[in-house]
């Protein structure tokens, strides 16, 4: 059971939700850039929220199912295509043995997951399965895909359809994800933030700034973090402050007054200026931003960011008792 | 004793114990990290500790919350705020560690050794007994798996940052930047003056806990010659 990489595109890695608890030793938490199309891939392929899946990034992605496999691919839209048949992305699709599938250019966002039922069969390095590029550790061998690997696939639990004749390269079934549920992808997104702990230390113009000019994302952005261009930000009067911890979609500020929104596989510490925080019902958005875009920052209470997320997360649990429902009426083993 | 609480992001809180670096604050740290890992709230991820702040990372929609017109953050605030209280006093003085951290100085593992002694009207040899002969308290883990945030370093061997950093600097090399002197436990790009090796692996991802330093360790460097090095760096896993 598995699949062999042709082409792995820009960047290729597995990940699952990242390695949670190690912090304080230094290890960054990695896993997927955007939560929310990871976790529905998996519910998609019949897995739960821990199985890994694969992020592609940007283009030229190919690979071979050495087996059938049920799949899902969720994400930015890089047009995927089954052996030159196009693929509905956001819903279970079955792929024959010895089909090809490719993934060119992106129409939206920049990130697209290849979830299979059973989950990337990777060894759990300290709890996870995320790769962790910089120290060589988890994921395939600690490193991106190449081609040539041969990435394994745990015991599914969904069985073949019936509805496939043996010409077809692959089955996808009639439901899907609703457009509603989906995150506002866009190429040019409105990301809401709540106020960093240095805020009140930028100077009032640098401010005005942040929430009413547009920043663009530039080509140096990457899982670490997006670094944006726009309009300089500066400190009333500069100083240096100590380290101390940075979350998932903090915004730093260095000392060329150029923001970085830090992300999946920031450093545990950070010693630079915190302006903002991006929401974190917000993060799917901003990881599916492509370097070209312009991000528009808008402000909101710490209490609305809270609501924001958990209905988002109610949204999900709905979304994944749908899904489970309907993988019981037809494919479930 | 008075903390300031402020939230990072809608998903952790930040415990400020202070503004400045010191051994003191770092134990309250260190006592109240454990108070809170040991009997953790629903919802708590994991906290990580710096200098001066606790960063507690929670999971939102986990959390139980009595009060409806409470934040998140408030919730979260007023038990960490009741886990501190019972870490003000009487702190367990807990069994320090010493850690030896040997060095091989110099020569190819420490190309900088020279500039940093030439800045400080040192000898190499002086700039050597002068790092190890001090004992050095880690503040914090942090920047890499590892990477010990250490107190302690003699301003008089203190020497500024590369002006355009190195694009690889091998795992174990042991550099100063400013007045911090810190060890690389992976390979990274950096702009430390790097004066030394050494052979230990730092990182240990097979081993719990999973790196040889952690917050609370003294650490001491002590000089080998290259034969030791060598010897040493053979018998690392």
């Amino acid at each position: 059971m598995s699949i062999e990489i042709h082409k792995p595109g820009l960047l290729a890695t597995v990940q699952d939700l990242g390695r949670t608890g190690y912090g304080k030793y230094g290890v960054i938490v990695s896993g997927a850039m955007d939560r929310f199309a990871h976790r529905t891939a998996n519910w998609l392929a019949g897995n739960g929220d821990g199985a890994a899946a694969l992020e592609i990034t940007l283009s030229g992605f190919a690979a071979e199912f050495k087996q059938d496999h049920w799949i899902a691919i969720t994400g930015g839209n890089m047009a995927p295509v089954i052996d030159g048949r196009a693929v509905p992305m956001w819903r279970p699709v079955f792929a024959q043995r010895g089909s090809r599938l490719v993934l060119k250019q992106p129409v939206s966002g920049c990130r697209a997951y290849l979830a299979v039922s059973g989950g990337w069969d990777v060894p759990k390095v300290m709890g996870s399965r995320s790769t962790y590029l910089r120290a060589g550790i988890g994921g395939f061998e600690g490193r991106a895909l190449r081609a040539g690997d041969e990435l394994p696939v745990g015991q599914g639990r969904l069985r073949a359809p019936a509805a496939l004749t043996g010409d077809d390269s692959f089955y996808a079934v009639s439901w899907a994800v609703p457009w509603s549920v989906l995150p506002a992808y866009r190429q040019n997104p409105e990301i809401r933030f709540t106020r960093g702990r240095q805020w009140d230390d930028f100077t009032h113009r640098s401010r005005q700034a942040f929430m009413e000019l547009s920043y663009k994302v530039t080509p140096q952005s990457d899982r670490m973090g997006y670094r944006l261009s726009g309009p300089s930000l500066e400190l009333e009067s500069p100083r240096e402050y100590l380290s101390e911890a940075v979350a998932l979609g903090t915004v730093q500020i260095p000392a060329d007054g150029q923001p970085i929104v830090l992300m999946a596989d920031r450093q545990t510490l950070g010693g630079y200026p915190k302006i903002a925080q991006v929401i974190s019902a917000d993060l799917p958005v901003m990881a599916q931003a492509a370097p070209g875009g312009h991000i528009l920052f808008r402000e909101v209470t710490l209490g609305e960011a809270e609501a924001l997320y958990i209905r988002q997360e109610r949204k999900l649990k709905r979304l994944e008792t749908m899904i489970r429902l309907k993988l019981k009426e037809g494919y479930h083993a | 004793m008075a903390w300031s609480f402020y939230p990072l992001g809608d998903s952790a809180v930040s415990v400020e114990f202070g503004q400045s670096i010191s051994a003191k604050i770092h134990k309250e740290i260190r006592a109240a990290v454990h108070r809170i890992e040991i009997d953790p709230f629903p919802g708590f991820i994991e906290c990580v500790p710096s200098f001066a702040a606790i960063s507690v990372f929670y999971d939102l929609a986990a959390l139980r919350i009595p009060d409806r017109n409470r934040t998140a953050f408030d919730h979260v605030c007023s038990i960490l705020r009741d886990k501190l209280m019972l870490t003000g006093d009487g702190l367990r003085d807990e069994s320090t560690r010493i850690i030896d951290i040997p060095v091989c100085y110099g020569g190819e593992f420490g190309p900088d050794l020279g500039l940093v002694a030439e800045s400080n009207g040192l000898s190499e040899e002086e700039v050597v007994s002068i790092h190890a002969g001090e004992q050095y308290l880690v503040y914090a883990i942090g920047f890499a798996p590892g990477f010990p945030y250490l107190g302690g370093m003699p301003d008089t061997i203190a020497a500024p940052r590369k002006k355009t950093p190195r694009l690889r600097i091998p795992a174990g090399s042991v550099g100063i930047a400013g007045s911090q002197t810190g060890i690389y436990p992976i390979e990274t790009p950096g702009g430390w003056q790097i004066i030394g090796r050494t052979p230990l692996e730092l990182f240990r991802p097979d081993e719990s806990p999973p790196t040889l330093l952690q917050g609370g360790d003294y650490i001491r460097f002590r000089p080998i010659g290259q034969d030791e090095y060598l010897r040493l760096r053979r018998m690392q896993p």
